[in-house]
């Protein structure tokens, strides 16, 4: 940790989670069936500068919610380790100063109508973190605080006496975001943020999320599956297949030159809405079952360059013309 | 002639705060084999419309005026008995979520030959041969073992597949398909659309693609109709209405899409929410959130009128409507 140079605020090593989803213990026996383990994230690796936008794409099923999940320490690892402005933070959660280290990392969900307490009012579900932290003892201060947050949302302080089912759920969304800004965080994880919104609501809500990044310094990792929103808030973009990170680079470079197969499948799949008519080349095949994924590259059966080594050796994430990339085909 | 005519076609819901409009004169017609799109937000009215074709509106909710004319019949006022000798026969369905529009506890085969039978005057080992072709027609390799399965044996994109053979399972004419890859992976996403588009050409079927996502409707619909708070606010061949919007909203809404081609640092935003049922405002429903509204708009509601290529119900275009 040489001073000067700039660290990145969040760099994530080998990350692994792995779930048992074993049949109970009597029908194990009976059966003879073996353990189960489910590979959700196997080892992916990545650094966010303070400020910037990881964003991480994929299907469903690749991994992506679970890396988001262990981020904010709501998984512990398997293996590998997540190191926050250079501390361990998962050594950080389970310390008794745990919430210092929560303060600093909180997280957005994908559903606004599922992630806010029907039964509360909205002062209450901003206020929460703030006296759950004890930042805030005062009445009087928590009311302006709570104000301050939902005007910084773009919300009006008369807002704050309502129940979340009087909001729109583009609203839902920004009281969610406001509630993730309460005890001023520094990283922020947000699960789809916008998926379960229209687009009209949508462009509000990424609009809110950027002048945030930019008023306030805020470093986001962003996960979605949709490209061309990701293509409008990232800067580095992640692609995941069953629990792996294929390629890793900046927007540009990604969107613009796509090397990995899964990514220009990916992009290609993509409807595009200036050139009506035009038909798509559809990639056949579906991704793989994770309890039964293939051997070498998880990606070789539907990938069109496969080959033997592809079936054969699991591709590790390499370094190739900055970027990086998981693939025998090319590097 | 068209296929299917919707005309000033009005749904309500009765309700102890007073009666709910929630489509409010619409109007679009199909013509055979052409795939029409319609789009819009949430609670626009895009579902509800399906819902009222194929006869599946959900009590309270009533067709309290207009018509829907198919093939030159009045389908609207049917009874319940009447509607289901056309629905599945001339109209077939497909919906947002595979699992929930099969039946977990029957086998597929079973769903396909018992819609089969239903419908066409075949023997069941007839109905039989008639559902492998149909799998094997949706891109399902084995379909002969794969026949003898359960929904919970195929994937999602599988299952898809299996309900586009279910509503093509008695030939029908027009097919309203409600989101039918919303719940889908972009990947699997492309597979279905070029499914739906290829075999409802093969058979000339007409398709209502109801969805919202617009490049969706950009690379498979002839034409689109773009529904706002229970209205058709524009309608017109899909090139047309996706780069030259003549109502204000298609504009905005086109605008607020993230766009893979262009580098934008800010997103056109529509402020506001579209009105619910109970405060729709006077005049156009739009003119809250218009930037272009200007008196009349609060005061007179506007018709579709021709505005370029394109009808639209907006009071910009009301001098090229005389």
């Amino acid at each position: 940790m040489s001073a000067g140079k700039p660290q990145p605020l969040v760099v994530a090593h080998d990350l692994a989670k792995t779930f048992d989803v074993s049949a109970p213990w009597l029908n194990r026996v009976l059966e003879r069936k073996p353990r189960q383990l489910l590979n959700a994230v196997d080892g992916v690796s990545f650094e966010i500068e303070r400020g910037k936008t990881l964003a991480l794409v994929g299907e469903s099923g690749c991994g992506k919610s679970t890396v988001a999940r262990l981020l904010v320490g709501l998984y512990e690892p398997t293996r590998g380790g997540l190191s926050f402005d250079g501390q361990d933070a998962h050594a950080a959660f389970k310390s008794p100063a745990s919430q210092k280290m929560r303060q600093r990392i909180q997280m957005i969900f994908q559903d606004p109508y599922a992630s806010l307490n029907p039964r509360w009012t909205v002062d209450n579900i901003i206020g929460e973190p703030l006296k759950e932290h004890g930042l805030i003892h005062d009445a009087g201060e928590l009311k302006a605080r709570v104000a301050e947050l939902l005007t910084s949302v773009g919300l009006s302080p008369l807002d704050m006496v309502k129940y979340p089912h009087q909001f729109s759920g583009g609203q839902r969304q920004r009281i969610s975001i406001a509630r993730a800004l309460a005890t001023a965080p520094e990283f922020l994880v947000c699960d789809e943020p916008t998926s379960a919104l229209d687009v009209s609501v949508q462009a509000q809500v990424l609009n809110i999320m950027k002048d945030l990044q930019r008023e306030r310094g805020l470093t986001y990792l962003f996960i979605s599956h949709n490209l061309a929103v990701v293509r409008h808030v990232s800067d580095q973009v992640g692609v995941m297949y069953l629990g792996r990170l294929v390629e890793l680079a900046d927007k540009h470079t990604l969107f613009g030159n796509p090397q990995h197969p899964y990514t220009k499948m990916l992009l290609d799949a993509i409807p595009k809405m200036h050139d009506t008519g035009r038909a798509r080349t559809p990639v056949q095949g579906e991704v793989p079952n994770p309890l039964n994924p293939p051997t070498g590259c998880t990606f070789h059966p539907r990938c069109p360059q496969a080959s033997d080594i592809c079936r054969a050796e699991r591709p590790l994430l390499r370094d190739f013309k900055g970027i990086k990339i998981a693939c025998h085909a090319v590097v | 002639m068209s296929l299917l005519q919707v005309n000033k076609l009005v749904v309500e819901f009765p309700s102890r705060h007073g009666t709910l409009r929630a489509l409010d004169g619409i109007s679009f017609d199909i013509a055979p084999g052409e795939i029409l799109g319609v789009v819009g937000e949430s609670g626009a009215g895009k579902s509800l419309t399906g819902a009222a074709i194929i006869g599946l509106l959900e009590p309270p909710g009533r067709v309290a005026s207009g018509q829907i004319v198919l093939e030159g019949q009045r389908i609207d006022h049917l009874n319940a008995d009447q509607m289901r000798h056309i629905r599945g026969r001339k109209i077939g369905a497909i919906f947002q979520d595979p699992l929930t529009s099969l039946n977990p506890l029957y086998t597929i085969g079973r769903q396909l030959t018992e819609t089969i039978l239903a419908h066409l005057p075949v023997t069941p080992k007839e109905a039989r041969q008639r559902a492998i072709d149909l799998l094997k027609d949706t891109g399902i390799s084995a379909a002969e073992e794969r026949i003898d399965h359960y929904p919970h044996q195929f994937s999602g994109g599988m299952r898809q597949r299996v309900v586009i053979a279910l509503a093509l399972a008695a030939e029908p004419q027009l097919i309203v398909a409600d989101e039918p890859t919303t719940a889908l992976d972009v990947s699997i996403q492309a597979q279905i659309i070029s499914l739906l588009k290829k075999v409802c050409k093969e058979r000339g079927a007409a398709v209502m693609l109801i969805t919202h996502d617009m490049g969706v409707i950009a690379e498979t619909c002839d034409r689109v109709a773009v529904l706002y708070a229970g209205r058709v606010a524009e309608i017109g061949p899909v090139h047309q209405v996706i780069n030259h919007p003549a109502h204000p909203y298609t504009a905005g809404l086109m605008a607020s899409i993230p766009d893979m081609d262009s580098d934008r640092e800010r997103l056109n935003q529509i402020d506001g929410a579209m009105p619910r049922l109970n405060a729709i405002p006077t005049g156009c429903a739009f003119n809250p959130r218009c930037p272009k509204a200007f008196a009349r708009c609060s005061l007179e509601r506007p018709e579709l009128v021709n505005a370029g290529a394109n009808r639209a119900a907006c009071w910009l275009h009301d001098g090229s409507a005389a």
